[in-house]
């Protein structure tokens, strides 16, 4: 029995060994692959340890996951991916949950006080996880709107739920009670989606990290119950992991993570935008081009209206034009642009542009006055000035990408719109501005045309 | 508490401060594939649903352990084969060529 505890140990220790890589470019695919050889030990180890009587199930169960799995990673496209990791995390969460409730059949409900507190908790992470992540899938795919959906007294049903839960969690354990347990998956799966839907499509990086996290703990939670160490010590690293994500996506907006979760951003307060009276400078395709041209330093400044309009291999090619005229060109990321971390940086990569020309925040600000044009594609709120210069600002104080400050900026936009948070952009109407106004992709192809005439 | 559950604690808080540390200092360009990736290792949980399914008896207990399985299995494949696919993706900038 305790040589077996040491190779779950040692899967746990791959899963450390593969994360620690994961974290370094040059050794990040070995690292996944490292953690991939951890679980597949975790996995072999505990159908040989055991005399496993159900192998029917067994099978049938790794042949269904696998076939799903496998063709959701190879065929979703880059763009999507978001929406594919929020449905990994909660499948994650579901299957935590499905441990849990088949240990309370199997016991009949009776636990002892602290194995009934982690069931409690499995099913009520778990869940939350399930439904939380399902309904941003929902949102990142557009099957329901994006903006923050809200209304009156839904926080003080959200409390009046989460008590509930705590209520039923102690009926459970301190009754044996099995319908208490199944009463706390269902209020937990009303107060997933309860809980995400009110948050705007903007702060997503903040959701999914934050559900990324749970799905990590709810998966520890289930290892204090089947008494596993190798799911305790994952779940505790994927929960951490999350949690430091949540914490830096959240210091990218300078908002606290209650904020992100419980404001419901953009339902209140900025009002409405007036944007049709000041003069902007509209753009040519001409005009863009030889502004581009003529450069020696272009910094290009990526947002979701970049993935939307599947303009990363557009931009790719506009790019490589110019270096081919000898403009340096660099790509300035916005911890947030996007809707999850590190979301540009993806659809970037598979557009072929090398990750040493993508550079962050405290990268790329230094250099903008060296720049001599900031080509902002489909970014807004994360380029507006207004967040430094505007107190009364509701975006006051997140830190921003100061395009401003670059000789020249090309902002990409298919209409004046204001950003997710219904805040007016000054960028927009400054002199050293143009607008060009397209979709993010027909812009790209429209510019490196009239390029080739310059 | 039964030492077991004890010893839990002490595990679980220790792998939470190692995760901590290992990750603290992850580029902006790997945050995606290290949720990913992380995620995929959250589905270890299926070593619970792979018990459960070995034992389960009775039909209800079998549906629930069955879906237990898949669920925690298409977090694992399909977590660990995106992040790959992800990471295949990401290269380095080629020798430059001169101008």
């Amino acid at each position: 029995m305790s040589e077996i505890t040491l190779l779950y140990l040692l899967a746990a220790v791959l899963f450390i060994v593969g994360l620690k890589q994961l974290s370094t470019p040059r050794t990040a695919r070995r690292g996944n692959a490292i953690a991939g050889a951890g679980m597949l030990l975790a996995m072999v180890v505990t159908l040989v340890d055991q005399d496993v009587t159900g192998w029917g199930t067994i099978i049938a169960g790794l042949v269904v996951g696998t076939a799903i799995g496998a063709v959701l990673a190879l065929r979703v496209q880059m763009t999507a991916m978001p929406q594919l990791v929020a449905a990994f995390n909660g499948f994650g969460g579901a299957a935590s949950t499905l441990v849990g409730l088949y240990e309370i059949i199997n016991t009949d409900g009776v636990f002892t006080i602290e194995t009934g507190v982690v069931v409690a908790l499995t099913l009520l992470v778990g869940t939350v996880t399930f439904s939380g992540s399902f309904v941003a899938y929902a949102k990142l795919q557009g099957l329901i709107g994006g903006s923050p959906i809200s209304f009156p007294g839904a926080q003080t049903l959200n409390a009046v739920l989460a008590v509930g839960i705590v209520g039923l969690g102690i009926w459970g354990v301190a009754a044996d009670a099995v319908p208490a347990y199944w009463l706390v998956v269902a209020v937990a799966f009303a107060l997933g989606i309860l809980g995400v839907t009110p948050i705007g499509g903007a702060d997503m990086p903040v959701v999914i990290s934050l559900l990324n996290s749970l799905s990590g703990v709810a998966a520890a939670m289930a290892g204090f119950v089947i008494q596993n160490s190798a799911l305790i010590i994952g779940g505790a690293l994927v929960g951490a992991a999350g949690l430091i994500l949540t914490m830096q996506m959240s210091d990218a907006m300078n908002r606290s993570l209650a904020n992100v979760l419980f404001s419901g951003f953009g339902t209140e307060g900025a009002g409405p935008v007036s944007t049709g009276d000041k003069p902007v400078k509209a753009a040519t395709p001409d005009d863009v081009a030889i502004a581009l041209a003529y450069a020696e330093h272009v910094v290009v400044v990526p947002g979701y209206g970049m993935a939307v309009a599947q303009a990363q291999h557009a931009v790719r090619d506009l790019a490589l034009a110019l270096e081919a005229r000898g403009v340096d060109v660099t790509y300035a990321i916005h911890p947030v642009a996007g809707r999850m971390p590190g979301h540009m940086n993806v659809l970037l990569a598979e557009a072929d542009v090398p990750y040493d020309q993508l550079l962050d925040l405290d990268q790329s600000n230094p250099r903008m006055s060296q720049t001599d044009v900031a080509l902002v594609i489909g970014a807004n709120d994360v380029v507006n000035p207004s967040a430094r210069d505007d107190p009364a600002s509701p975006i006051y104080g997140m830190p921003i990408l100061e395009v401003d400050k670059a000789r020249t900026v090309i902002v990409v936009k298919r209409s004046l719109s204001p950003g997710f948070a219904g805040i007016d952009n000054p960028l927009f109407y400054l002199d050293n501005t143009m607008m060009f106004f397209a979709d993010g992709k027909a812009a790209m192809e429209q510019a490196l045309k009239a390029l080739a005439d310059v | 508490m039964s030492p077991a559950f004890v010893t839990g604690i002490v595990v679980f808080v220790l792998a939470g401060f190692v995760g901590f540390e290992v990750i603290s200092k992850v580029p902006p360009t790997l945050h995606t594939p290290l949720m990913s990736g992380a995620n995929a290792i959250s589905g270890i949980t299926i070593v619970g649903a792979l018990t459960a399914a070995g034992f389960s008896e009775g039909a209800a207990a079998t549906s629930l352990a069955f879906f237990a399985v898949v669920t925690a299995t298409i977090n694992v494949v399909g977590g660990f084969l995106v992040t790959d696919r992800m990471l295949e993706m990401f290269k380095k900038k080629p020798e430059r060529r001169n101008v």
